[in-house]
């Protein structure tokens, strides 16, 4: 049984300042439709790279989409941000309408872009349990039915006739998450709400829905950045790319093909003609790349590989390439040089420089690197600033799957004596 | 596709039925409106000192205020009615029409947080709101009830059958004010200007309408004008049902009804369009 079909869905957005001009459009888009002819605005557009100055004030955020749940599925959507995976949950659940296409639902839906929409601050916790839940579309009975099993999920049983303007941001996020928790649909669509409360409270909230989708057999959505949780909790994967569909089946496949497809992540090559590859007319880089040494997935285990390949333009100066890596937070995790000459011997031609970091270095997260070129190591010939990015996926601890704290994440030679 | 007949409980598509307001799913969504009238009443009231006592203090300070310039400085007729009366009906009933409709008028600007994350049927929120006010409509009621008591004891005031007649004028009010709403509600999303223009809209329309003073004050071409005025039969039908004054004819009633409805389709149809994509818009 399918649970789920889209089927050709589009959505398309005007770029820039919305307000002006909307009305000459408007009226030349009615004009259109009264001599029965196509919209003129849906012809153009582009896809949707954010990275690249478009021509058009029109971008498809989603283009042709065609997909198929089944019941009982745990999907994980993934996709660089911009891909349109915000967009995808959105006329999922019924927030905007597609400018194309249909979607096929069985059951009701319930989507979770946000936990606490709706919260009123001056209403005590009890209150908005039941204003949330309303707003999530469940009746009164419903919640005065879970009432109890709301808050003991939430654990502010103290607090619950207390305006919610007096909580905590980690308590009123708790009670939020308990009201959706508790939802009962046949279909859950959840953003990344599990981005909130302390490790602890994030486990409990990944149990629950890991209970949510192999328990009782309902249907789940859920967007992510944490590809560990997603790994963990979904079946099957959804890989958006630049509003088209990348990739769709198993989850470890598609988190594989994600880290590959992704442009900035992983590497860069020159297209072959050096006259158009990154640099100037002291360097070119003709290649920078990023591959795990064991294994095809970058994880805490696997270490990283880091091949540079450019052309040199300067003879006899002495050469030095610098690799900085900065975390998404942008904290600088190192900044190591290399110099590649040291007695004023560069020659004109291409270099090669390869290293590894090993593994248990760096924590899961996204990492990126600048690139800097020295000449004496005084002047810098040529910078590059978040070049080349990827990501490291998180790997299991025994039973915990949360990304423990820490830039580093170390393997050590334990030493250990038993009684 | 494992199954050739599978059966879908809903679709999701670029286009659906203008006319269809989705009642059914409101009716589904009733408790949400429970829970929006529950919310509005708590907070507006929650840390001020008098709490529910300001819906009674607002209609007195401005029926004050009118008696004292509208009254006595501008000397406005109100056709033999007795002016405190005469004042607090219109006031009673114009508090209740404009809340309607300035609070109708923001359904999409004003909820867009909620409404980019949630979806329910757009409509619960202009219900909900048309209802809360009604809260507050009923207790101003009470106070012209009051008042009115003390002047129909004293045999001031001569009221008539058509008292019975008030239910009707009040839900042709709320439906006015929803079908107005809707649409401003709905064009404000793309042209942000018409909340400007509704603002201070609302106060001059007030002049428009016999709030301050009778129809029959009027002059003919102006009195020709307000005919067509959907409010003018109403209030005319309220003073003459409970103050026995003004020249109210059913046929006045019939133009507002006529107009009322129109506008509540027209509403209906501009707000079931921009609903389905005011979030790429607001």
């Amino acid at each position: 049984m399918l649970a789920l079909k889209a089927e050709n869905i589009s959505k398309q957005y005007r770029l820039g300042q919305v307000g002006t001009g909307t009305l000459s459009h408007d009226l030349n888009r009615f004009w259109h439709k009264v001599r029965g002819k196509e919209d003129p605005y849906l012809k153009i557009g582009e896809a949707n790279d954010r990275a690249t100055k478009g021509t058009s004030e029109y971008v498809w955020s989603l283009r042709d989409i065609n997909f198929e749940i089944e019941q009982g599925d745990a999907i994980g959507i993934i996709g660089r941000n911009g891909a349109g995976k915000s967009t995808l949950l959105k006329l999922l659940s019924k927030v905007t309408k597609p400018t194309t296409g249909k979607i096929y639902t069985q059951g009701r839906i319930a989507s979770l872009l946000e936990v606490g929409t709706g919260f009123h601050p001056e209403m005590t916790g009890r209150e908005n349990v039941f204003l949330n839940g309303a707003i999530l579309g469940m009746t009164r009975k419903e919640i005065s039915r879970k009432f109890d099993e709301i808050v003991a999920f939430s654990g502010v049983e103290r607090y619950i006739d207390t305006p919610v303007k007096r909580y905590s941001s980690g308590m009123y996020v708790r009670l939020a998450f308990a009201v959706a928790a508790h939802l009962e649909s046949e279909i859950l669509i959840v953003d990344e709400v599990l981005a909130v409360g302390d490790a602890d409270f994030q486990k409990k909230c990944l149990g629950k829905m890991n209970d949510v989708a192999k328990g009782e057999g309902r249907t789940i959505l859920f967007v992510s950045h944490n590809m560990t949780a997603v790994k963990e909790l979904c079946n099957k994967g959804i890989l958006l790319n630049q509003g088209t569909l990348g990739y769709e089946g198993n989850m470890l496949d598609t988190i594989i093909e994600y880290q590959k497809s992704s442009a900035t992540a992983s590497s860069y090559h020159y297209n072959g003609n050096i006259n158009e590859a990154l640099g100037n007319e002291k360097i070119k880089v003709k290649e920078f790349s990023v591959t795990p040494i064991s294994g095809n997935l970058i994880d805490i285990d696997a270490g990283v590989h880091v091949k540079l390949v450019f052309e040199n333009y300067l003879p006899n100066i002495n050469l030095d390439t610098t690799f900085e890596l900065k975390n998404y937070e942008e904290l600088v995790i190192f900044h190591v040089g290399k110099l590649i000459t040291k007695d004023n011997d560069s020659k004109i031609g291409e270099y090669t420089v390869e290293f590894d970091i090993p593994s248990g270095l760096l924590n899961a997260g996204n990492y990126y690197f600048k690139l800097i070129f020295g000449k004496n190591q005084t002047e810098v010939l040529f910078m590059m600033d978040n070049f080349v990015g990827f990501e490291v996926e998180n790997v299991k601890v025994g039973s915990k799957l949360h990304i423990y704290p820490g830039i580093t994440r170390p393997h050590f030679d334990y030493k250990i004596q038993t009684p | 596709m494992n199954e050739p007949q599978q059966k879908w409980t809903e679709t999701i598509e670029a286009d659906h039925s203008l006319f269809d307001l989705k009642l059914k799913e409101v009716w589904r969504y009733k408790d949400l409106v429970y829970m929006f009238v529950k919310r509005d009443f708590i907070s507006s009231f929650k840390q001020t000192i008098l709490g529910p006592i300001w819906f009674f203090i607002n209609p007195i300070l401005t029926t004050i205020v009118y008696l004292i310039v509208f009254g006595r400085i501008a000397n406005l007729p109100t056709d033999g009615a007795p002016p405190l009366l005469f004042y607090l009906a219109g006031v009673t009933l114009w508090n209740y029409f404009s809340a309607c409709l300035l609070g109708t008028s923001s359904t999409f600007v004003g909820n867009a947080s909620i409404f980019g994350k949630v979806y329910f049927p757009r409509l619960v929120t202009p219900l909900s709101i048309v209802i809360s006010n009604l809260m507050r409509f009923a207790v101003q009621f009470l106070l012209f009830i009051l008042a009115w008591g003390y002047y129909y004891a004293k045999g001031e005031i001569h009221p008539n059958i058509w008292i019975l007649a008030t239910p009707l004028l009040i839900i042709l009010m709320a439906l006015f004010a929803l079908g107005v709403g809707m649409i401003f509600s709905a064009l404000t999303t793309k042209y942000k200007d018409l909340s400007m223009l509704l603002g201070f809209g609302v106060t001059l329309y007030m002049y428009a309408t016999p709030v301050i003073y009778p129809t029959s004050s009027l002059p003919g071409y102006f009195k020709k004008l307000a005919f067509y005025n959907p409010l003018t039969g109403i209030f005319e039908c309220f003073k003459f049902a409970w103050l026995g004054v003004g020249d109210f004819s059913p046929a006045m009633l019939m133009v507002s009804t006529g107009i009322i409805l129109l506008l509540l389709a027209i509403g209906t149809v501009i707000f079931n369009k921009v609903e389905k994509t005011f979030m790429d818009t607001v």
